[in-house]
């Protein structure tokens, strides 16, 4: 039987940098997935003939440029491209725009508050200031805080070091704000709802917390620590969708003979003498390696793909309290023109990029109330993007497709399991909302793809259709991530990591996750070291 | 009323009364005489565009110049380096032309239209040495149409797609540096499209008289809407041209005609332009000065260098030792690609120092306060964005 020197679980995008690096470092490395396409949530799906849906994650900023760099992605066919001019929508139809250049934003903010206007720089500088330290951490093992290695001792005083930069007053405030509620860390600035609500919504995306929620403040941060080509805070778009992201990794894998197979869900991961051997196929089929990475969630590694005996005590446990609840829900919508909205000028750079639908910091909070009680929002915050106003490879000509997150929705709902019925009708709820912000929406509506948690676990694999692989609370971060002990990509269990989201860095599209369980695997194997830094640490 | 300052106000170009209606940001500077847009919106935006959708560059203010008659070709072969004889009817060829002494007075493209009749197009105007390299020739004709002609480069992946919804049939069977020539419009008048450009993607540029240049602007932009048209000035044409490595004249190189220091002008060796000189063909202006420099090789070299980290290497001088103690050299034109996700530059270096390491001395400005980082450089030897697009016909 052929063995592999790495196995990797799961074709998602930090499986495929992981595989990439570990190829590239000259390992026989081979990827399974359980679909008949790889990309887990990065994926661009045609659900209808001529559309091309990024059906999961739909925007990305978080893509490590040093990795995008360093694996030739662009010759593999990535490129991205960033995208302006979002418009929130309060509760009834005001709106604000983001305007492409600094004196037109100012203007926009004063119409509403000349005080929040002037607010914004001193809340931009804060939160970038803020980015910019958490976001050195991205490329990097988290250090174990009990340890006594060298390594570790050195990279916590690394980390103090980041810390003690800011300064005496910026430190506390710092640490005020990884507990703080995104809304309470904005009062500190604002005063207008809607700059409040459109700058707090970041704050809940993803996560089973509302905007009143300590810890949300955080999330927030995670939203906009990402870049652009250096340009912190912005968004971009993976030109043919998100899927020409793990493409890009696929064919560098490919280049450095990586092997990657579809339709080969694994069922257990195999435990032989405390070490891992290989995996067993859900076909029954058993592979051998000398290591098994999984990219799959730390709840579903641990409690479906190994048996409770293979481990050490409290694992199971822990894996099982994991926090991954899933909140939002995802309609793609194929639509035969460009919508209008209400209170929207004709101007091609706001009204055909974002919409944010958010309506104002009570409204989004009862939606998370919603939530709570086991039914989805019946006034929901969704996140819009139209990306075929960018790329003009994703839709027909003339036609667009629009990407809309929702939140909240449940994994579990009250009164029952999920039925196909319950799904339509949270779509309508979905377009009931926007109609009432674009008369005439239904009517452009070509083909609808409505994606739960329920759909979104049982096709992508994530548990609850929890989108960050796990909470991004503070509890669930940097050493803490996914379990305590176990940050650094090694689990429990010899010749065995985790490459996913579920690791430090967490959730989002930035590949950082598979790149740094790549760097820990071959530290173990005693291989050069090839992962790249990033190479903003002088920014 | 008689504006007192209409002599201070530049001159503005056939497109002026649309573009000027997209310039939100009144960010203009200017081109030969003519108002000329840095942006329009936003400089990344257009830049985007020319690698995601489309973009259209006015390139009015850029000089044209018709050369006809029986001796126009023997002529224009004495001026430039490159052999024109080889070009074919409805072809184009890129140039340079050179003083006696091998410097390199400009760039530009050669059209040939028919046996006896060219045009020449350039950055900075040619006619006086034209007329100068005309000298002694009996049969040659040469007019400046600079201002009769309205031209608009159109130039990203989508252009092909445009300008077949735009009726012009056939365009994708265009092969990169040809020329197709359609009727335009209800006058029957004609409209030449060349499959040229300076952005190194798949492109375009449309030639036509200035009486239709608006008529044809509009046809452009409602086949282009669906396909995210949008004008773009000359900070996206700088970073498209990079990228694609070309070189930009009072940048890469210093006009020979306008250079004051002894050589501080270069020669297309040095601008690593070897393959524009055929010492093949009868004599050519220059011929004997760039053929000792053949022998006694260049005093500096251009290269491409993609240079660690992402501060761009603007203005940077370079060095053979991380200690910068030798120097060797200084880059010309440097940036971050968005789309290669490298830290790009062309520079001019001493030959003798190409084999070995190369430093870029990197002054960066951060919240106002200046820092210098010192960064390992990579020669490359292709282009940083050559997409297949830009050469394949039809582009796929």
């Amino acid at each position: 039987m052929k063995t592999h020197d790495a196995i990797i679980v799961g074709a998602g995008h930090n499986g495929l940098s992981n595989a990439a690096y570990l190829a590239k470092a000259g390992l026989r490395v081979l990827v399974l997935e359980k679909n008949s396409y790889i990309g887990g949530a990065a994926v661009t799906r045609e659900m209808h003939a001529g559309w091309s849906y990024s059906s999961c994650s739909y925007v990305c900023s978080m893509m490590r440029q040093a990795i995008h760099r360093d694996l030739n992605l662009t010759k593999h066919g990535l490129i991205l491209v960033p995208y302006l001019g979002t418009v929130v929508f309060g509760d009834k139809g005001e709106t604000l725009a983001s305007y492409g250049s600094e004196g037109s934003e100012y203007n926009e903010l004063f119409r509403r508050s000349p005080h929040d206007a002037d607010a914004m720089s001193r809340f931009q500088a804060d939160l970038t200031r803020y980015a910019q330290l958490i976001r050195k951490t991205l490329l990097r093992t988290p250090p174990d805080p009990t340890s006594f290695r060298v390594r570790d001792i050195k990279e916590l005083l690394w980390l103090a070091k980041q810390f003690w930069s800011l300064g005496e007053k910026e430190l506390y405030e710092y640490i005020r704000f990884f507990t703080m509620s995104a809304a309470d860390f904005l009062d500190d600035y604002f005063e207008d709802d809607l700059i409040k609500a459109a700058m707090a919504s970041p704050g809940i995306i993803g996560t089973a917390l509302g905007v009143y929620s300590p810890g949300s403040a955080y999330i927030l941060l995670h939203h906009v620590m990402g870049d652009v080509d250096g340009n912190i805070g912005a968004w971009g778009l993976a030109r043919g969708g998100m899927g020409a992201i793990s493409h890009s990794l696929a064919g560098a894998l490919r280049e450095y003979g990586g092997e990657i197979r579809i339709n080969s869900g694994v069922d257990k991961i195999r435990v032989q003498n405390g070490r891992a051997t290989g995996v067993i196929l859900e076909n029954g089929d058993e592979l051998h390696s000398n290591i098994v990475v999984s990219n799959l969630d730390a709840k579903r590694t641990f409690t479906q793909c190994m048996n409770e005996a293979d481990l050490p005590e409290g694992v199971f446990e822990r894996a099982k309290n994991f926090k991954i609840r899933g909140s939002s829900g995802k309609v793609n919508i194929a639509l035969s023109g460009l919508p209008r909205f209400n209170n929207v000028p004709e101007n091609r750079y706001i009204n055909r990029g974002g919409q944010g639908f958010v309506g104002s910091l009570e409204t989004m909070e009862r939606a998370y109330d919603c939530w709570k009680h086991g039914r989805w929002s019946d006034d929901p915050f969704i996140e819009s993007v139209i990306p075929s106003a960018w790329d003009p490879t994703v839709a027909p000509p003339g036609k667009h497709w629009m990407s809309n997150f929702i939140q909240y929705c449940p994994s579990k709902l009250a009164n029952g399991p999920w039925t196909p019925e319950k799904r339509d009708s949270f779509g309508k709820t979905v377009v009931d909302k926007i109609e009432r912000y674009s008369p005439g929406f239904k009517d452009l509506i070509v083909h609808m793809e409505v994606r739960t948690p329920h759909e979104i676990e049982s096709e992508v694999g994530l548990t609850e259709g929890n989108i960050f692989q796990g909470e991004l609370t503070i509890d669930q971060l940097l050493f803490n991530r996914p379990f305590p002990g176990y940050a650094q990509y090694r689990m429990p269990i010899r010749n065995m990591y985790m490459c996913g989201s579920s690791t430090h860095p967490g959730g989002g599209v930035s590949a950082a996750c598979g790149a740094n369980a790549a760097r820990e695997i071959l530290i173990d194997l005693k291989r050069p070291h090839i992962v790249p830094e990033d190479d903003f640490y002088d920014e | 009323m008689i504006d007192p300052y209409a002599g201070e106000r530049l001159k503005e170009t056939h497109f002026h009364p649309r573009q000027s209606l997209l310039n939100f940001r009144e960010a203009w500077s200017s081109w030969n005489g003519y108002k000329f847009a840095d942006y329009y919106y936003e400089e990344e935006y257009e830049y985007f565009c020319i690698r995601n959708t489309c973009g259209t560059y006015d390139i009015c203010p850029m000089q044209k110049y018709l050369i006809e008659g029986a001796d126009a070709e023997t002529m224009l072969n004495r001026m430039v380096t490159r052999d024109i004889k080889k070009l074919d009817i409805d072809r184009v060829t890129y140039v340079c032309w050179c003083t006696d002494e091998g410097r390199m007075i400009d760039d530009g493209t050669i059209f040939k239209l028919a046996d006896d009749r060219f045009m020449l197009t350039c950055g900075s105007p040619c006619l006086a040495w034209l007329r100068k390299s005309s000298f002694g020739f009996r049969d040659i004709e040469l007019s400046d149409i600079s201002e009769k002609t309205a031209a608009l480069s159109f130039q990203g992946p989508m252009t092909c797609e445009v300008l077949k919804k735009m009726g012009l049939s056939k365009i994708e069977t265009l092969r990169p540096f040809g020329i197709m020539h359609f009727s335009f419009g209800e006058s029957d008048q004609q409209l030449m499209v060349s499959r040229t450009g300076f952005t190194g993607d798949l492109g375009y540029e449309l030639w036509i008289k200035p009486e239709l240049a608006l008529e044809l602007w509009d046809a452009l932009y409602a086949a282009g809407d669906d396909f995210g048209i949008h004008p773009y000035g000359e900070s996206a044409t700088n970073m498209a041209r990079l990228e694609a490595g070309f070189i930009m004249p009072a940048v890469e190189f210093n006009e020979a005609l306008k250079t004051v220091h002894y050589r501080y002008d270069q020669t297309p060796f040095e601008l690593s332009l070897d393959w524009l000189v055929d010492f093949n063909k009868p004599h050519f202006n220059g011929r004997k000065a760039l053929l000792e420099e053949r022998e006694r090789g260049p005093a500096y070299k251009l290269v491409k260098l993609d240079i660690e980290g992402n501060k761009p290497a603007d203005e940077a001088f370079l060095y053979s030792d991380r200690k910068c103690s030798q120097e060797i050299g200084y880059v010309t034109s440097a940036m971050w690609s968005p789309v290669v996700k490298a830290n790009i530059a062309l520079a001019m270096v001493e030959p003798d120092y190409l084999a070995g390491d190369i430093w870029a001395e990197i002054n960066y400005q951060k919240e106002l306060r200046y820092h210098t980082r010192v960064s390992k450089c990579t020669i490359k030897k292709t282009p940083f964005w050559a997409p297949e697009r830009a050469r394949f016909t039809p582009p796929p």
